[in-house]
């Protein structure tokens, strides 16, 4: 017989549970791994990464200015990820942030409009609440649907999301659009009595942000509600077994999810940009489940994420308006990150074993047995 | 020279799924015209040593001889080529196909026509005194004759060495003494055959030998001709254990639950179960045999309000509980405690720790919308006392803890609760003798507390020890409830697959 003794040139094995520690190392790692790679990429394409890099970090910092731009960019990222961990803590896959945001704009954005004679801070108050049910409206749908005829609520968040951009065309080229705008279709600029007051030089979205990131951590884990998303998301016959209305859950959850999504919106339109335009959301609902997963639903961890990524956004609009490097490279250097973290989650689990290197691992673990059991 | 008998012999098998070490540098040896049973508590690493065998692992350490030559098995085909051949617990066999087109499935070589294949299948029926209609679908097989197609699949391609995983697990008395005899004949024609199973009196049935597997381990072969079940038991645990189930007598069982003609149907439509009546009595554990997927589940499950009857009541103290919702019984104030059978889909939550476990059943009681952890905390840290469970703190997931551990964890919670009718669905699955053993004890003290305890079990003989009635079913209907203490093994088998009661005590005279 040809039968030698030979095994399979790569293995993969599963190892020990690492502790949180080392996980935090290995992530880490691999954040390194990513900005040396994408370092690589800015050579390859001929500057000089450390001036790229060094220039990212110095724009977002060098001013008050500067700083305060970098944290606008923050609010809507970070926002929109504590919407998602809400639904993905429920295991329920809500990749339509970006629409539940465009809704929660709309909704604002008509009291904006056509309200703007309220008081102040009484039309901010009907403003955030229209947002924050916009929002909600648009992720319910998907969850009844999911309830009711079990459709997949991945691809029917995705799908909403077009639709709600879409209608902000059809409003700027319909029934919204400014009377005065010369060429352009455009929706009017918001009457300043219906715009977000700043608070040191930034737009007021950052102390809802901050104050979001506190409740719905306490939410996730101090409350009933809270506690039912966590169990319904590990076991829906768990939770049908412990006595809780999984379907409401579901519907309340969604709604909530979708609606502080609604509120990155209202804050976008009437803190930043000022008016409704189809650019409102502008991918944020997507880096927002990036951010969120990355974080591990954690909304502490997601504010510090999201604040990273912003420096990365500012940082490649300093590269671009010194360097003339397209702010689309940002878009890659976030995209190698990504792979480099997604890529990492396998290695926490499972390592790759050689051939021929097999024979040190049983050996190595049965003395570590051996020195447990003395 | 000796060697060359062996069919298969492993030295120093050694096998790590991250910190555990599953198997460590195990020896095994198993002769052609031997039966080899392979014994060792659930978690001593026996499934993983056959996989390796088999091609579905690879060791990490060691060699597997095969035929006295070291043999590179990287898959199931590699085995297959070495004429090993390997009967899963679980069937891989396709429903809507017959058995002979499962049998035919992924050989090499051109489709054989329908004719030829049917002689060929019946032929090595014949030569191995197996039974089977080639052309009988799978759907329409009882899990007796699926086993049976599943031999024949690993027989058709040449195996002269066959593993068996635990394969009297889902067979009635009857069909074991069927297997065996079938086991037998390829003995007598050469095969090695390789059997697993905790069932210790099987083990001295059938086999020529025994593998002893402990936590991993090899402790040496016995021949079964010189050792008893309590040496083998020995054996297995490390220690002397006492194989007796204590049956306190009942002190004045009262009724508590009524199921009258309930009638429930599976999601699909199909009848779970069929118009059946009996009664729960308090002080009292009431047994429930029957061959896996006669009902059991929808049984549990619909008495515990998860499941709605399309017909009949459930009665508690003249309620109507039939259709009711596990809140609304707890609304109702009826306290009753479920263990069911899938531990972590359903009873607890995987992913969470022992304190956020204790929380499923009373998270609501605390007023207000937040939770209070305090009392959960201190549920958790006594039941670690109580029943001595081991974990790494009462915030780690209950998901890294072991299957004894788990149980402990479910059991507790409910028995804390102070129930009035404690229902488990095989509490014993997948827990060592000792864990065993501390359950059986567990709901003895719960059945003298005056507790209404519904044992769902798999092995009769400890049905028959630990229960006072003991209810069969078969394809959703009661055959019968009868007297633990006066039944007989056999007798119950014979009601698991369709006789009732008065048939089987005329049978028995």
């Amino acid at each position: 017989m040809e039968n030698k003794k030979k095994e399979p040139l790569l293995r993969v094995v599963k190892h020990a549970e690492l502790s949180r520690g080392q996980t935090l190392l290995l992530r880490l790692l691999a954040v390194v791994q990513a900005l040396i790679v994408g370092g690589l990429f800015i050579a390859l394409i001929g500057y000089n990464p450390f001036e790229i890099y060094g220039t990212m970090i110095s724009g977002c910092f060098r001013s008050a200015m500067a700083f305060q731009a970098t944290i606008k960019f923050c609010i809507p990222m970070c926002i929109s990820a504590l919407g998602v961990t809400l639904a993905f803590k429920m295991k329920f896959w809500n990749i339509g942030g970006e629409g539940q945001l465009i809704m929660g704009a709309i909704f604002a954005s008509f009291f904006a409009l056509f309200c703007s004679d309220m008081p102040h801070y009484l039309l901010l108050l009907v403003m955030f609440i229209a947002g924050f049910v916009g929002g909600g409206l648009w992720g319910l749908i998907p969850a009844v649907c999911r309830e009711k005829w079990g459709t997949n609520e991945t691809l029917f968040t995705l799908m909403l999301n077009y639709i709600a951009l879409y209608t902000i065309s059809f409003l700027r080229d319909g029934p919204w659009r400014d009377p005065q705008a010369a060429g352009f279709n455009k929706i009017a600029r918001f009457d300043p009595n219906a715009t977000l007051d700043k608070v040191f030089g930034i737009q007021a979205g950052w102390i809802i942000m901050l104050v979001l990131v506190v409740l719905v951590a306490v939410y996730l884990k101090k409350t009933k509600q809270g506690y039912e998303i966590g169990v319904v998301g590990e076991s829906r016959d768990t939770a049908r077994y412990a006595g809780i209305n999984v379907k409401r859950v579901v519907l309340r959850t969604m709604f909530l999810s979708g609606g502080i999504a609604g509120i990155a919106g209202m804050v976008q339109a009437t803190g930043s940009d000022i008016t409704l335009s189809t650019g409102v959301a502008g991918g944020v609902g997507f880096t927002g489940i990036i951010i969120a997963w990355l974080a591990q639903l954690s909304p502490a961890v997601s504010l510090l994420i999201s604040f990273a990524f912003s420096i990365l956004v500012k940082g490649s609009s300093v590269v671009q308006s010194t360097y003339g490097l397209s702010t689309d490279c940002a878009d890659v250097l976030q995209g190698i990150i990504l792979f480099f973290i997604m890529a990492m989650e396998f290695f926490i689990r499972y390592k790759i074993v050689f051939r021929g290197h097999a024979e040190k691992t049983p050996i190595a673990a049965s003395k570590k047995k051996e020195e447990d059991e003395a | 020279m000796a060697e060359t008998t062996h069919a298969i012999r492993c030295e120093k098998i050694t096998k790590i799924f991250g910190s555990v070490v599953a198997n460590d540098q195990i020896d095994l040896d198993v002769r052609y015209g031997e039966i080899l049973a392979l014994l060792g508590e659930n978690g001593s690493g026996k499934t993983t040593l056959m996989n390796m065998i088999s091609g579905i692992y690879h060791p990490d350490g060691g060699t597997i001889y095969v035929d006295g030559k070291p043999a590179s098995i990287q898959s199931p085909l590699d085995a297959q080529n070495l004429g090993i051949g390997m009967i899963h617990q679980h069937f891989k066999l396709v429903n809507i196909f017959s058995a002979m087109e499962n049998i035919e499935l992924g050989t090499p070589g051109k489709k054989l026509p329908r004719k030829i294949l049917k002689q060929n299948v019946l032929e090595l029926c014949e030569k191995y005194g197996l039974e089977t209609d080639p052309e009988k679908p799978i759907h329409a097989m009882s899990v007796s004759e699926k086993q049976t197609v599943e031999i024949l699949k690993v027989l058709y391609r040449g195996a002269r060495i066959l593993i068996l995983d635990e394969p009297t697990a889902v067979l009635t008395p009857q069909e074991t003494e069927k297997l065996f005899a079938i086991l037998r004949q390829m003995r007598k024609i050469g095969c090695a055959v390789i059997i697993i199973t905790h069932k210790l009196n099987e083990v001295l049935s059938i086999s020529d030998r025994v593998a002893i597997l402990r936590k991993g381990k090899s402790y040496g072969t016995v021949n079964t001709a010189e050792v008893d079940v309590s040496a083998l038991t020995e054996l297995m645990v490390g220690h002397a254990v006492t194989l007796e189930i204590d049956r306190p007598t009942p002190q004045e069982p009262q009724d508590i639950l009524k199921l009258v003609d309930l009638t429930v149907r599976r999601n699909d439509g199909s009848i779970a179960l069929d118009d059946i009546n009996f009664t729960i009595r308090s002080g009292e554990i009431l047994g429930v045999a029957g061959i896996a997927g006669s009902g059991q589940k929808e049984l549990c499950e619909t008495i515990a309000g998860l499941i709605a009857p399309s017909q009949g009541a459930i009665l508690y103290k003249k309620e109507n509980l039939a259709g009711k919702t596990p809140r609304e019984l707890i609304d109702m104030g009826i306290s009753m405690s479920f263990v069911p059978e899938d531990r972590l889909g359903m009873g607890l939550v995987a992913g969470m720790g022992m304190t956020d476990n204790m929380l499923l059943k009373s998270y609501t009681h605390n007023k207000g919308p937040f939770i209070d952890r305090a009392p959960s905390r201190a549920l958790a840290e006594s039941l670690i006392e109580k029943l001595g469970i081991v974990t790494s703190g009462v915030e780690a997931p209950v998901r890294l803890m072991s299957g004894g551990n788990v149980q402990k964890v479910l059991l507790g919670r409910e028995i804390e609760s102070n129930p009035h009718l404690l229902i488990t669905a095989y509490p014993v699955r997948g827990l060592d003798i000792n864990s065993s053993y501390q359950v059986y004890e567990l709901l003895n003290e719960q059945k003298k507390k005056g507790v209404a305890v519904v044992y769902i079990g798999e092995d009769l003989d400890v049905l028959l020890q630990l229960c006072d009635r003991i209810l069969v079913m078969c394809h959703g209907r009661i055959t019968g409830i009868v007297d633990a203490k006066t039944i007989t093994k056999e007798q119950i088998g014979l009601m698991m697959t369709g006789a009732t009661a008065e048939e089987v005590m005329e049978y028995g005279k």
